[in-house]
Order: structure tokens, then C-alpha cells, then sequence
């Protein structure tokens, strides 16, 4: 029987020491507490969370920049085994990620054609030429062309470059792709094309996303399913629409009373009220 | 009379390559008790504009407008002196990343008490109490104690607070944020703007509202300027932009919010708006057929 | 099947266009700074002129014409055709002289500068990448060398190890290591933390791929300055060494061991001492009004636009 869950999380625990002083014992900081899910294949999550949530911190977990302190990661129905130096190179395929910063996660130094490359070049024995060929294969797919082979990242907009991050992270044909806030540093007019990339990039490879935002519109557009951290706990975790629909948790419902509502309605019953304390 | 009178504003950098222009031809005027929204992506030109407005550019840039008047008075030409007497007191601004706007080094009660002591001349005692009044009304907790803080012993949402309160410090006529909550958390976020809207309620003040986020017009503006690569593409009461938008830039816009997305895939800018900047005209006829 | 993007990318363009672009707006921004870009101009000058000497000195530089000794230069009473800016006290020609003497001086900057950039850039790397035990112990061995002054510690080891041009020019390069080390860990250290640097140890690139190939293209803008002023402090320091005899010993016409030999005469001959002294003072103006001019060009944050 095929298992259709592609990443699962049990009861994953990060704790950061902070030194505070030659003889006072060590402040130690829950990252994050103890949050299990799982996540089936080709299905979106989207984790929401403000600073602090421990939200990235479970994404450096699960993409294996940082060990766990506690709990199993299991990908693909295996466990993996995180401590340093343990880590196979299959395990290191089957999961990468996007960063936030469009402008940071690009080295200035390098052209994009050798960005896309550096993953072959450094994991397979694929020829220059086979190196190139895919590289330019990924950059159409990703909407940009062979011709931007040679050219630096500063010479694209943001979008362009997270595009590149997006088929940097596709070259090792991964199966979960982890998204760090992917869209939250983009124009609006730039994330909608982004949103459709990934869109269509998850129906063609069959990707399974772990989405990370604090916008909730983008949330409500591309998840399947949603989990809420606070001060690194899951306080709410269900379908996208359970939980946009009727949220549990107290915090859940803050969030999104707090989110700006860009409609006609809300602008309407402002402008009442506003007439009304004028009138008063 | 306009509070706040800008026509055909054009500012230009010199770059490797050429004069830039970021700004070309913006016209805009602001009321007493008003808030304008100008909104627009990066790149628009809507933070340079203001920094004109204020004299906040590096000398590298190169400022022409027709007209730039306050309360009926040209701004363009005044004397540095002079300006110097007017921002801070009568037009007060606050910026996008609250912890790095404040100086590091001094205590945010030295940083507030300093603009008291420059525009309104007051002495030590009086100094004091108003910093403290200050603080009150903006929320923060414990003014006494928070006077004798550092910037970075603060949180984001607490230096947007201090900041916001240096700003009303002299009761200024216009105040003018420039996205003051896009790098704050989305609870922080709502605080912050309830804060700014309640005080511009309160002292009668213009607000010029800078923000790329069409939730935040929403909930603040009476009316909206929108910008694209430098120039003006529709000015609108709020909600005849929302309802009948009449640029294609400002359908798209609207179209491309996640909010607004019908079906499986999210409408781009591209569907509506090739990339070539045409201003709706004033009259308010369509626009690139 | 991906929409049309607004903002159409940028078209084509091959490798040698770009270098072209890149050229122009480096010289952009250097060629603001006047004294940079005349610096520029007197350094190459220099090195045509070291690279043509054979060509274009009067005369050897060793040659002692014992019937013009002391002779002063042509402008003044009693200067001879032949002999432009005169001759020193064993009758060889100064302006030959100074001309080879620029061959020396270069090959000296270019020596030193390559050595404890080199050595600097290695040990920083490695003290930055690393950190631990072995960066501390690294920075406290910088922190020792720095303490002394430069020319002592230069004048130790040439004592120990013998004078000659070559000891002193190692050991100029060893004192002036820490200043690239440091640079070099600073910068490694500010890099290691960025996006993209996880992005290639997520990829599989191992500490040596990341070191060499990620980090270090982005931390050589403070390099390159600093190998600019080094190179100057390198010609002054072996000037130095030569004038109190450690360093290139005579009759070589280095432009320091040249002021050694007309120490005596500076008041009776002033111009055995001027010249060089001269030649000294433009050279190193020079390179330092061109590193300033480098480190406007290379800063981002002073970048315009």
C-alpha cells in the first residue's frame, strides 16, 4: 500500500541557548515546542505566524539547515536521520527551499547560468554541456530564457529573481519544496505571476509545498491546508477552509480581524462611520 | 486654500547611465484634515516625491516643479534655514523601518526632547512633562521608564510608537507616512494604523498616507493617488477607485489581489496593462482601449 | 506557458558587452574623483617608464664616469649635457638611476602586495570560516604582529635572516598580513550569514567550494583597496629598509639605498638626496590618491544611484 504522505513532523522541538553571563546558568529559548502534522503529496501548506513564531525556525528544521533538538522528521515515509555528517545526499535532494529575499538569496558574484548549475555540478556528473542544456531547459520553464545565461543577479527585478531562486531550488527535481515567505518582499503586480509559477510548477512535477506567509490573502489563494504558529506552537491546524471559516483559537481570530480588507464593503462602512461621529 | 499644493513635480538622478527620472510630472494637493493615500509599487516614486516635498534628497537630485506650496507659501525656494523651521514643526514625517530611524546612540527621551527643545524652545521641566504626555498618547506603557530606553531595547511596534510621537510632538498641520507599517507584524500592523488614525482625527492633521498595500487604503483614505514608474495614473475618491477604477493600471491592480482571484489561477497586471505609462485624464474618461 | 512580465528582462548580451558595461560604470563613479584619475595616469606612466628603461635611460644605472662625479643637474651652474638631473658621488647618473629605480620599486610593491594578500586572504578565510579556537588563535597572532611597529619588527627579522632585497621584502609582507587578514575575516564573516551562502551549502558545497567559490568573489571590493595602499606602504617601507642599509644593498639603484648613499652629501650635493626623495613622495602620492578614488568606485554604499 502506497503511503501518500510525503513529509510528516512528530512532535519537533528547537531550543536555542543564550549565554547570559560567565556565572548565571544558560537562558534557553523554545524556538519551537513540540508541533506535529502531516502532509500528503501535491498538497499545499501554509503556515502563518508572525516574527517570532518559530515558523522559519521549522523550515530550517525540515530543509535540515538546522538539527532538531527533539522529535522525527520523516520524508517520503523515511525517517531521517539529522544529526551532522549523517545526512545522504538522497535525503538532500528530495527537499529544498526558496528564501524570502529575492535580493540576498542569489551570490552577486555568480551568473545565473552558473546559480542553476552549481546543484549539478556539485551533485551529479553531468557534462558542462548537459549542465548548460538543463540550466537553460529551467530557465525557460521558469519563464525567462537561454539568453539570460551570462548575466549577474543585479541585472533583474525582483520577481525575475525569485524566479531563478525558484529554478535553482527545481534542479535537483525535489519532491517538497519548502517557500519561506517567497512572494512577501515582491509588488503585488509581481506576486501574481509568481503565485501562478508555482501553481503550475505544482501540477507539473507534482511538488508538495510547505507555503510560509503572513499574508493571509495569499494563504486563502494557494493553501490546502493551514497551521498557525504562536510563540512556537501549532495553535490552529486544519483544511483551509475549516480554518478560515471558523478559526478556534483565540490568536487565529486576532490575526484575522487585524488583516486589512481591501474591498468595497469595508471602505463603505468606514465612510458611515465616519459620517456618523462627524454628525455626532 | 490647499494645505499641501504640488504641481508637476519632476525629480532626476544622475546615474552611469544616464538621468533617471523618478518622478515625472506628479500634480497632487492634500486638505486640512484629509488623508490622501498614494499608493503605487516599488520604483513608483512615491517615497521621493515626499522626500522632495521635505528637502530630505541627497544633492544629487535634481528637484523642478511648477508649483510647491504650503499652507499658500512656495516651499521650493525657501532658504535651508527656513525650511529647517517648517519640517519637523508644521510638516512632520515617519519612515518605514522604525528601529533603524532612530539614533542608536542616544536614548529615545533625548531624541524626543531634542525636537521640543529646537522647535518650541522649551526648558528642561516642560520638556519632560510633554515628552511623557507625548508618550501617553501614543500608548506606550510606562513613559517614565521609557524615556531612559535605547532604540534597540525596543520592539519594532514600540519605536513605530515613538516615532509617531516625535512626529506630533510640535502638533504638526500635515504629517506624512511613508509605509510605516510594512515592516511590522499584522497585529502590530493594525495598532499602529489605528494610533495614526485616531491622532489625525483628534489634531485635525493632513495625512499623507505612502503604503503599496491596497488594504491599508482601504481602511485609512479619503482619497487615493495612484503612481507607476514615476508618474500619476489616477486620483479618485476611495471608493469610486475601488468600485470603477478608471486607469488600466489601477484595474489591474485591483485584479491582482489575491482577494480578488476567481478561479484557479490569479489575474496578472499583463492581462490588463502592457507596461506603457498612460495617465487617466482628470476628466475621467477610460483609457487604453 | 509563464505570463509576459511587465518589466520585459533585460535582452541578451554576451560576455565581453557586459565586461564593457561593467568597465563603464566602474569608470563612472572613479573618474569623479580628479586625484584619483591623476594618480591613475602618473602610475601608469611609471610603469611604462619601468617597463621601457633599458630603452630609455641616458645611460647604465651601474656606470661610474669617475671624470663627472657630483656633477649637478643641467639647469643649474656648472650641469652638464648628458647628465639631465647630475650625477651622484661615485659618478653614475641620477636620472638612469631613478629610471631602473622604478623597475625596483614596482617589482617591490607588486612582490610584497602579492604575498601578504595572498597569505592574508588564506588565513582570514580560514580564521572567519572556521571561528572557534582556531580564529581566536589566529586574530591574537594578527593582534602580536600588529603591536610592533612595522619597520622594527621588518628590521628584526632582516637582522636574522641576513640583509638583502629579497629577506626585506618578506618581511614587509609579514607585517603587513594582519591588515588583510582581518579584512578578509571581517568580510567572510558579514557573507557567511546570507541567504545565499545557505543556498549553496543546501546544494552540497563542501567548506573548501564554499570558501573560495561562494564567499570569497564577494569580499574583494575592501581587498582590493587595501592591496592599493599596501602597495604604497610596501615602497616606503623597502625605501626605508634600503636607507638604513637592510634592504637592497648597493650598487643597486633602488630609490631608498640611493638616499642611504647621499646622506652625507645633502647639504653639499642636494641633488642626490632630492630626487629620489622626490621620485619616493609622487610614486606613493600617486598610488594612494588611486586607491581613494578605488574605494569610492567599489563601495556600494557610497554608490549613487
Amino acid at each position: 500500500m502506497t503511503d501518500n504522505t510525503m513529509l510528516e513532523v512528530r512532535d519537533i522541538k528547537r531550543d536555542y541557548e543564550l549565554s547570559s553571563g560567565l556565572f548565571k546558568p544558560k537562558k534557553i529559548i523554545n524556538a519551537v515546542k513540540g508541533v506535529s502534522f502531516k502532509l500528503e503529496r501535491g498538497k499545499t501548506l501554509a503556515i502563518v505566524g508572525e516574527s517570532g513564531c518559530g515558523k522559519s525556525t521549522l523550515a530550517r528544521m525540515i530543509t535540515f539547515i538546522d538539527e532538531p533538538t527533539a522529535g522525527d522528521l520523516l520524508i517520503d515515509g523515511k525517517k531521517v536521520d539529522t544529526r551532522p555528517g549523517r545526512l545522504t545526499h538522497e535525503m538532500r535532494q528530495k527537499v529544498q527551499i526558496v528564501f524570502q529575499n529575492p535580493y540576498g538569496s542569489l551570490n552577486p558574484r555568480q551568473k545565473i547560468g552558473d546559480v542553476l548549475g552549481e546543484p549539478l555540478a556539485i551533485n551529479t556528473d553531468m557534462s558542462a554541456e548537459e549542465q548548460r542544456h538543463r540550466a537553460n531547459e529551467m530557465l525557460k520553464k521558469v519563464g525567462l530564457g537561454p539568453e539570460h545565461y551570462n548575466r549577474y543577479p543585479h541585472m533583474f527585478s525582483g520577481g525575475q529573481r525569485q524566479r531563478i531562486a525558484i529554478a535553482r531550488a527545481l534542479m535537483l527535481n525535489p519532491k517538497l519544496l519548502v517557500l519561506d515567505e517567497p512572494v512577501s518582499a515582491l509588488d503585488l503586480s509581481v506576486q501574481a505571476q509568481v503565485l501562478n509559477l508555482l501553481a503550475d510548477l505544482q501540477d507539473e512535477f507534482n511538488l508538495t509545498y510547505v507555503f510560509i506567509s503572513h499574508d493571509l490573502s495569499v494563504v486563502r489563494y494557494i493553501a490546502d491546508e493551514v497551521m498557525v504558529m504562536y510563540f512556537g506552537e501549532a495553535v490552529e491546524y486544519g483544511t483551509r477552509d475549516e480554518v478560515f471559516s471558523d478559526p478556534k483559537h483565540e490568536y487565529t481570530r486576532t490575526l484575522f480581524a487585524a488583516t486589512p480588507r481591501a474591498d468595497v464593503e469595508t471602505i463603505r462602512q468606514r465612510i458611515a462611520k465616519k459620517k456618523a461621529m462627524a454628525a455626532a | 486654500m490647499a494645505l499641501l499644493q504640488i504641481d508637476n513635480l519632476t525629480v532626476e538622478f544622475e546615474t552611469a547611465t544616464g538621468w533617471f527620472k523618478a518622478v515625472d510630472g506628479v500634480s497632487l494637493s492634500v486638505q486640512k484634515g484629509e488623508v490622501l493615500a498614494i499608493v503605487g509599487e516599488s520604483g513608483s516614486g512615491k517615497s521621493v516625491a515626499m522626500l522632495a516635498v521635505m528637502g530630505l534628497l541627497p544633492w544629487t537630485a535634481k528637484i523642478t516643479a511648477d508649483r510647491m506650496l504650503f499652507e499658500g507659501r512656495d516651499i521650493q525656494k525657501i532658504s535651508p534655514a527656513e525650511r529647517r523651521k517648517l519640517i519637523g514643526k508644521d510638516i512632520a514625517m515617519i519612515f518605514q523601518e522604525p528601529i533603524a530611524s532612530l539614533n542608536p546612540c542616544f536614548t529615545v527621551g533625548f531624541q524626543i526632547e531634542e525636537v521640543l527643545r529646537v522647535h518650541l524652545g522649551l526648558d528642561r521641566q516642560a520638556r519632560r512633562a510633554r515628552a511623557i504626555e507625548l508618550f501617553k498618547q501614543v500608548g506606550l506603557p510606562n513613559p517614565e521608564e521609557r524615556l531612559g530606553s535605547f532604540p534597540h531595547q525596543m520592539s519594532g511596534g514600540q519605536c513605530q510608537r515613538v516615532m509617531i510621537a516625535i512626529a506630533i510632538a510640535c502638533n504638526p498641520k500635515l504629517l506624512i507616512a511613508d509605509e510605516p507599517t510594512t515592516a511590522l507584524d499584522v497585529t502590530i500592523q493594525k495598532q499602529i494604523l489605528d494610533l495614526i488614525m485616531s491622532l489625525q482625527a483628534k489634531n485635525g492633521m493632513g495625512l499623507i498616507m505612502i503604503t503599496h498595500d491596497m488594504g491599508v487604503v482601504a481602511e485609512t483614505a479619503d482619497r487615493v493617488v495612484v503612481q507607476y514608474k514615476g508618474r500619476k495614473m489616477e486620483e479618485a475618491d476611495v471608493l469610486s477607485l475601488f468600485e470603477n477604477p478608471k486607469s488600466n493600471y489601477t484595474k489591474a491592480l485591483l485584479a491582482a489581489l489575491p482577494e480578488n482571484a476567481t478561479g484557479d489561477r490569479l489575474t496578472t497586471v499583463s492581462a490588463f496593462f502592457d507596461g506603457t505609462p498612460e495617465p487617466a485624464q482628470e476628466t475621467g474618461l477610460g483609457v487604453n482601449a | 506557458m509563464a505570463d509576459t512580465i511587465i518589466d520585459k528582462p533585460p535582452a541578451a548580451v554576451s560576455t565581453a558587452a557586459m565586461r564593457r558595461q561593467m568597465l563603464k560604470e566602474f569608470w563612472f563613479y572613479f573618474s569623479e574623483n580628479r586625484g584619483a584619475v591623476i594618480g591613475l595616469f602618473v602610475f601608469l606612466a611609471l610603469v611604462v617608464i619601468a617597463v621601457l628603461a633599458p630603452i630609455i635611460a641616458p645611460h647604465s644605472p651601474f656606470e661610474q664616469y669617475r671624470d663627472a662625479v657630483l656633477v649637478p643637474p643641467i639647469w643649474t651652474e656648472g650641469g652638464r649635457a648628458g647628465y639631465l638631473l647630475g650625477t651622484d658621488p661615485v659618478g653614475r647618473d641620477i636620472l638612469s638611476r631613478l629610471i631602473y629605480g622604478a623597475q625596483y620599486s614596482l617589482f617591490i610593491g607588486v612582490f610584497v602586495t602579492t604575498l601578504s594578500l595572498v597569505g592574508g586572504i588564506l588565513v582570514g578565510l580560514i580564521a572567519g570560516y572556521f571561528r572557534g579556537w582556531v580564529d581566536t588563535v589566529i586574530m591574537r597572532l594578527m593582534d602580536i604582529i600588529l603591536a610592533f611597529p612595522s619597520l622594527l619588527l621588518a628590521l628584526v627579522l632582516v637582522a636574522i635572516l641576513g640583509p638583502s632585497l629579497t629577506n626585506g621584502m618578506i618581511a614587509i609582507a609579514l607585517t603587513l598580513q594582519p591588515h588583510f587578514v582581518r579584512l578578509t575575516r571581517a568580510a567572510v564573516m558579514a557573507e557567511k550569514t546570507r541567504d545565499y551562502v545557505t543556498a549553496a551549502r543546501l546544494a552540497g558545497a563542501g567548506p573548501l567550494r564554499l570558501m573560495f567559490r561562494t564567499i570569497l568573489p564577494n569580499c574583494t571590493a575592501p581587498l582590493i583597496v587595501q592591496a592599493t595602499l599596501s602597495f604604497s606602504n610596501a615602497i616606503l617601507d623597502a625605501a626605508a629598509l634600503g636607507f638604513l642599509g637592510m634592504g637592497a644593498q648597493p650598487p643597486a639603484p633602488e630609490w631608498g639605498t640611493m638616499l642611504a648613499e647621499a646622506r652625507e652629501f645633502i647639504l653639499r650635493a642636494w641633488w642626490v638626496v632630492t630626487f629620489p626623495g622626490l621620485a619616493i613622495l609622487i610614486t606613493v602620492l600617486a598610488i594612494n590618491l588611486m586607491g581613494d578614488g578605488l574605494r569610492d568606485a567599489l563601495d556600494p554604499k557610497l554608490k549613487r544611484s
